[in-house]
């Protein structure tokens, strides 16, 4: 308690230090935000709730990994990334997800639980349980008496997140399939009179889902850790920030994100390292249920 | 109705002869009572009531750990307990332990049932797979929160007192503990579902708003359903303490992966919304898992994940949803005309 009242006051006294939370918050929820940008698609355009989120980030990590161990700058890593988790986000599409689209939520919800442990496991069984990263080797900025610190690694990741998430953000304005997947979205049946395969829609959704994520992981494996079992918790993160942004909402989903990581830090700096996994699903469980008390306004029921 | 008094019996026999009869799978049999008891509590909620949580082993950790605190804190001080390191010893007589035992468990039970009151007044907002979502939230949380409390042991988790008898006996003990709450369960859940209650709980699922406008509370039944599905798991959790003497905090009581999935994939298997389908798909379950465990060499997880995905992906009727399918009679429906759906 004690511990707590003074990590407290130290953000009163310096409010330097407050700075310092607030860029680290942002910069680790620019990537949280990517991986729920994802899940809000999928989300949005196919109703299917993915709880292998975080495993899609965390095997885009090991992609990026395994490219640095082979000799090749991992900034590399990213694309490749990408384009190799479509190709698992198609395979996983193709075998499970387009069976359980018709079915009724909590279908889904299970069906890529069971799918969540099966990608934990198998990295666990190739990559081993160690947390592992890549260093990239540059140096690290320092403003204010070293106080705040920003390693160029991460400015690079960040850069990298952003011209990531323009990038699906002008594709999804611009191109003819962002065309169809927004249509989709509004109205599968209408989509599909009006000659949108669907199928084909719902499979480049989830297909660039998982690649986003995978790039997402690709960035997170260069300035933080990895491990096969952290793959939860960015599927918690990413259901937060989804939550409490709404659906096909990109803006919203990044404001939620950048706030979402900034308050996580906060908690983590106030209640110690130890509880980060609690306060993220404490902030779910608040944000569900700040939820709920909206929508009580608008129900009505005798008592 | 004879014949299925001569079937209960036979079960009941059986279920009082097996750790005699088979005494080197005692450990097996056990759990498997324990995959009965939870699968049997998960279909209270997700399939009579059409909630389906995700977070019901949050109540097994949470018996866990009541159950430990009041067995150890009866004698000795909870803090001192857990931080001991070694060198000073703390026994349990035995009176001291069959106490502990007994008021372990029905404290955990207590605890557990009031606790899902509180936690369901938030949680039964929500609906469908939020629902789920928020009650895994709600073990993660306590799992991650209890792993850094130092009083309960922090993540090292507590050790439990140990009996003083031979371990055959003891396991025995636990065997029978499992065997008389599960029977006590099914017995208790035959004579519920019957009744105006069953009924109320049934009408929630199928169409809640309906239900509502029928005149149900349904946010009392729901609370009171949940309550009682908790104080099972509570009390089998804190028999889990005894049987395991040592847990940990996210390995073993609030274990997110292993049972709190496990219980609901056994509901899927077996069929959903039906009595007898937890306790089959538990045994089946139980069953698979022992047989093939050891086999498949360290991928035992991976095939895990890939036997819920199918269950879930193809057979999410269960046995009991394809026989009733099969065999409609049997169930007490009555088929007038054999349509294509009837026949298919």
């Amino acid at each position: 308690m004690d511990e707590i009242l003074f990590n407290i006051s130290l953000l009163i006294d310096y409010p330097i230090v407050n700075l310092k939370i607030i860029i680290d918050g942002v910069m680790i929820g620019a990537l949280f935000a990517l991986a729920a940008y994802g899940l809000a698609l999928v989300w949005g355009v196919m109703n299917v709730k993915n709880l292998a989120q975080g495993d899609f980030v965390i095997a885009g990590g090991y992609v990026a990994l395994m490219l640095s161990k082979a000799g090749i700058n991992p900034l590399f890593g990213v694309p490749l990334a990408f384009v190799v988790m479509w190709g698992i986000g198609w395979v996983i599409y193709k075998v499970i997800i387009t069976r359980v689209i018709e079915r009724d939520l909590f279908t889904s919800l299970l069906a890529t639980f069971g799918l969540a442990i099966m990608m934990a496991q198998l990295m666990n069984l190739m990559f081993g349980s160690d947390a592992q990263s890549v260093n990239l080797g540059y140096d690290t900025l320092r403003f204010a008496d070293g106080i705040i610190d920003v390693p160029i690694a991460k400015l690079i990741g960040v850069g990298m997140a952003a011209v990531l998430a323009i990038a699906v953000v002008l594709f999804m304005k611009r191109s003819r399939m962002g065309q169809a997947i927004r249509a989709t979205a509004q109205d599968a049946r209408a989509a599909r009179v009006l000659g949108i395969d669907t199928e084909k829609v719902y499979a480049f959704t989830f297909g660039l889902n998982a690649a986003i994520c995978g790039a997402a992981g690709a960035i997170i494996v260069m300035i933080w850790v990895i491990q096969p079992f952290y793959g939860i918790g960015y599927s918690v993160r990413a259901f937060v920030i989804v939550t409490a942004a709404g659906l096909g909402n990109l803006p919203g989903v990044i404001a939620a994100g950048l706030g979402f990581g900034a308050a996580e830090q906060y908690g983590a700096h106030i209640f110690g390292d130890g509880y980060k996994q609690a306060i993220a699903v404490i902030l779910l469980l608040l944000v569900l249920f700040f939820r709920l008390l909206q929508q009580r306004r608008n129900r009505q029921v005798l008592k | 109705m004879n014949k299925k008094f001569i079937l209960y019996a036979v079960l009941l026999a059986f279920s009082v002869a097996a750790p005699f009869l088979f005494p080197n799978y005692q450990t097996q049999l056990a759990t498997l009572w324990l995959m009965i008891i939870v699968a049997l509590t998960w279909d209270m909620t997700g399939g009579q009531m059409g909630y389906n949580s995700l977070g019901n082993i949050f109540f097994y950790g949470t018996g866990m750990y009541v159950c430990a605190v009041i067995t150890i804190g009866l004698y000795y001080d909870v803090g001192e307990w857990t931080n001991a390191s070694r060198t000073e010893i703390f026994t349990f007589s035995d009176r001291q332990y069959f106490t502990g035992m007994v008021l372990g468990i029905l404290g955990a039970g207590l605890f557990c049932a009031a606790s899902a009151y509180f936690i369901g007044m938030l949680t039964f907002g929500l609906r469908g797979p939020y629902f789920a979502i928020g009650t895994l939230g709600v073990a993660i949380a306590a799992g991650e929160i209890v792993s850094n409390i130092e009083w309960l042991g922090g993540g090292q988790g507590v050790s439990m007192p140990i009996y003083n008898g031979d371990f055959d006996t003891f396991k025995t003990l636990i065997y029978f503990e499992y065997a008389i709450l599960g029977v006590g369960l099914f017995v208790f859940l035959n004579w519920l579902y019957k009744t105006r209650f069953g009924a109320a709980i049934n009408a929630i699922r199928d169409d809640e708003e309906k239900a509502e406008a029928m005149g149900i509370h349904t946010l009392r039944y729901k609370l009171v359903t949940w309550a009682m599905s908790a104080f099972f798991v509570g009390a089998a959790g804190a028999i889990s303490a005894f049987q395991l003497i040592h847990f940990e905090p996210l390995e073993t009581a609030y274990q997110t992966i292993n049972l709190g999935i496990f219980m609901v994939v056994c509901v899927l298997l077996g069929g959903k919304g039906t009595l007898w389908g937890p306790v089959i798909g538990a045994i089946m379950f139980q069953v698979f898992k022992e047989t093939t465990w050891n086999y498949f060499l360290g991928w035992q997880w991976v095939a895990l994940g890939a036997l819920i995905v199918i269950v879930v992906v193809f057979f999410q009727d269960g046995l009991m949803g394809w026989l009733r399918l099969k065999r409609p009679e049997w169930f007490g429906v009555k088929v007038e005309q054999k349509t294509s759906e009837a026949g298919a």
